[in-house]
């Protein structure tokens, strides 16, 4: 049994405490405190529910070199994510009920961060023929999705969305007209035309979005069952209008933004550092108010990593050839803790329902919240500043556009189901 | 400056003394003997990913010129496919002691990645679509020798403008030394914007009472990818004898060559007495000579 003292409590619902948590067979036993082998002072630090990630590239199997299970789900739990779902772009793709189950089997021995893959949902990502939903589902699939490619054939991803609908699965896609984009590395406009970059239009994701949207009718229409659409990393004013009067209308969609996205803007290519080439393009200042807008009013239901591994050679590439993405699970809750609620004055309770209730609620799970008898998948963080150092990453993308940024809100132990599976405490 | 990437940042006095040194540099190359010890003990290294043997042949002379020593990198974009990566080719040469690199790559950027790497002085040699600055100031160079000065005088840039390094670094220059450029193209290939020029897809809006012309190569590749047509691009941008007339008299055609005769430009136009094509390539020489030895030697002040 563990006993956090005097600490300060924040979840969904709000601000409270301090309190004495008792933890003990993997529950919450007390918010009043009681006897316990192991005692923390919590004075001064806050603990909050255990992080949920709906979007992370663990490039298991087949690009171990970039990260794998191991890295990943460390860096997960550093970052104070109890619970992660891996995106199934990996070589091959995950699109077969033995590969799911593979990756769980790997995922629970480790004893990190809990694994909720995704699969994908098209054989082999190619957008042609649906893969196996239903197998997949039962092999513990958490969701569908071709993330990292793009769903060209309007009819497949309809199709896709009757077939997940009665077995609850969320269908998430990442929104880009492939067309429109064509070879972009970076959001189109003046500063693109400045640097000599080809640009990836902002109306490439609204006019997919837009698409979509009208595909997620289509199957709300046909279909028995509800289905859920997903978007994934939005990073656009206009997708999240888009997205906003789609909920208002009802429809059963949901969104999810990046710490990239709202914390970089299209500027930071000024120094033409392929470090800061991500799919979709960091964007403007205009842009980044709008999804700050967009999480306030629930426009977006979670805060997901987007978590991209590379290794350090690919990303010392040119803009042209280096690949996209920036990894982020060790430091996506301080960055946004710092940039959001203590710059900016984000309220903190809402923060963390990005964080938590926001994505369970995206994977049909129950709200996660600090009371007795809930489950004791929690993190404790620390409000001390430090600054970000990639070389200390457990991730092996050791690298980060944030390096050197002197951030709180660090996690200092991460509680998965009342088993310590991170612990950095001083 | 420790480098030459770009022109922003740059004042128009720095431009100018880059022009006066040039200048004494064209006097060198007019000399019998065509070699000054200005860069004796100096090496520089070609670096190109990019190949282009007009311009590193025109950089080396140039480092050769002022008793430098030149080593030349070559490499095929394919290799740097295959994981060899720019930073170990250029953590190499720095350890073999190279004080200036001339970087051209197929990529924009890849020179301001290089300062991050390298101790010695960085000169972008061409990179992708970005920048290619001793060529706006080769252009800059000989179009003061055509019209002594650039104070308000119009120059039209005509073709691809959206793919042109060359477009980018003259807006950027000739317009810091108070020329109105205008550029001019296809809407396929024109930019949402470029600082210092305006942009137009009408021809005879960027050629009427122009006091130089510059004409851009159309690449084959852009046909390919069906960003235009070319018997449409002939028809309605190539720049010929008549639509020249719209230019002030006598007003000098600039090309950064290669050329597609017939294509971006009338066949005879290019051979005409109003051609600096070759006066172009001449200067070349003169202002990569005054780069590198502002950027070696004349650091102070500069
Ligand atoms: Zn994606």
């Amino acid at each position: 049994m563990i006993l956090i003292k005097n600490v300060r409590l924040v979840d969904a619902r709000g601000e409270r405490g301090p309190a004495d948590v008792l933890i003990g067979e993997g529950r919450i036993l007390s918010l009043e405190g009681g006897e316990a082998e192991r005692v923390i002072d919590g004075t001064g630090l806050f603990l909050a529910p255990g992080f949920l990630d709906l979007h992370a590239h663990l490039r298991e199997p087949g690009e171990e070199v970039k990260e794998e299970l191991a890295t990943g789900l460390l860096a997960a739990v550093r970052g104070g994510y109890t619970d992660v779902v891996s995106m199934p772009n990996t070589k091959p793709p995950v699109d077969a009920p033995e590969a799911v189950r593979a990756l769980k089997e790997k995922a629970e021995a480790l004893g990190l961060a809990r694994l909720h893959p995704a699969a994908a949902l098209t054989l082999g990502q190619e957008g042609k023929h649906l893969a196996p939903a239903g197998l997949l589902k039962a092999a513990g699939a958490a969701l569908l999705t071709d993330d990292g490619r793009t769903n060209e054939d309007a009819g497949v991803l309809a199709l896709g969305l009757l077939q997940a609908a009665p077995l609850g699965l969320p269908v998430a896609v990442h929104a880009e007209d492939a067309t429109l984009r064509r070879g972009g590395v970076m959001n189109d406009g003046a500063l693109a035309d400045l640097l000599g970059l080809p640009g990836n239009p902002p109306e490439a994701e609204a006019a997919r979005i837009a698409r979509d949207l009208e595909v997620l009718r289509y199957a709300l229409r046909r279909g028995q069952a509800r289905p859920h659409l997903h978007i994934q990393h939005l990073s656009t004013r206009r997708g999240l209008e888009l997205v906003r009067e789609a909920k208002r209308a009802g429809l059963p969609v949901t969104a999810e933004a990046t710490p990239h996205h709202l914390t970089l803007t299209e500027e930071a290519l000024k120094g033409f550092d392929p470090l800061f080439k991500v799919a979709p393009p960091l964007r403007t200042k205009e842009d980044q108010e709008a999804l700050l807008e967009g999480l306030l009013d629930g426009t977006l239901d979670a805060i997901a990593t987007d978590h991209a591994p590379h290794t350090p050679a690919e990303k010392e590439m040119d803009l042209l050839r280096a690949p996209f993405g920036i990894p982020s699970l060790e430091v996506a809750f301080p960055l946004l803790y710092t940039e959001l609620h203590l710059k900016r004055g984000f309220p903190l309770p809402r923060l963390v329902a990005l964080f938590t209730d926001g994505p369970r609620r995206v994977l049909g799970l129950k709200p996660l919240h600090l009371e007795a008898g809930a489950e004791a998948s929690l993190v404790l963080l620390s409000p001390k500043e430090k600054p970000v150092d990639p070389k200390a990453f457990a991730s092996k993308a050791r690298f980060s556009p944030w390096a050197g940024w002197v951030l709180g809100g660090w996690p200092v132990l991460t509680l998965v189901a009342g088993r310590v599976a991170h612990e950095a405490l001083e | 400056m420790r480098h030459l990437l770009d022109f922003q940042g740059w004042t128009r006095a720095q431009v100018e003394s880059l022009l006066d040194t040039a200048k004494v540099m064209r006097e060198v190359l007019e000399r019998p003997v065509k070699k000054v010890p200005a860069l004796q003990g100096f090496t520089v290294a070609t670096v190109f990913f990019e190949p282009s043997t007009r311009t590193r042949i025109s950089f080396e002379l140039a480092a050769r010129r002022m008793s430098a020593d030149v080593v030349s990198f070559t490499a095929a974009t394919s290799s740097l496919q295959k994981g060899e990566s720019y930073k170990d080719t250029l953590l190499t040469l720095e350890a073999m002691g190279i004080d200036a690199y001339v970087i051209r790559a197929d990529a924009a950027g890849v020179p301001h990645q290089a300062t991050r790497w390298v101790k010695g002085a960085v000169i972008n040699g061409g990179d992708g679509r970005r920048a290619h600055p001793t060529q706006a100031l080769l252009d800059a160079y000989t179009l003061l020798e055509a019209l002594g000065t650039l104070e308000g005088k119009k120059v039209a840039i005509v073709g691809d403008i959206l793919h042109s390094r060359v477009a980018r670094s003259n807006a950027e220059l000739l317009s810091l030394l108070g020329a109105e450029v205008w550029c001019a193209g296809p809407p396929s290939l024109l930019p949402e914007a470029l600082p210092g020029a305006r942009l137009t897809p009408s021809l005879e809006e960027a050629l009427r009472e122009a006091d130089a012309v510059m004409v851009l190569r159309l690449q084959k590749e852009r046909m390919e990818t069906g960003l235009v047509h070319l018997d449409d691009y002939i028809a309605r941008y190539q720049v010929t004898e008549r639509r020249l007339g719209l230019a002030k008299p006598q007003a000098p055609l600039l090309h950064p060559g290669p050329m597609n005769r017939d294509v971006e430009l009338e066949g005879a136009l290019a051979d005409s007495e109003r051609s600096l094509v070759n006066r172009q390539v001449q200067n070349g020489v003169a202002v990569r000579m005054a780069v590198l030895y502002h950027l070696l030697v004349g650091r102070e002040g500069a």
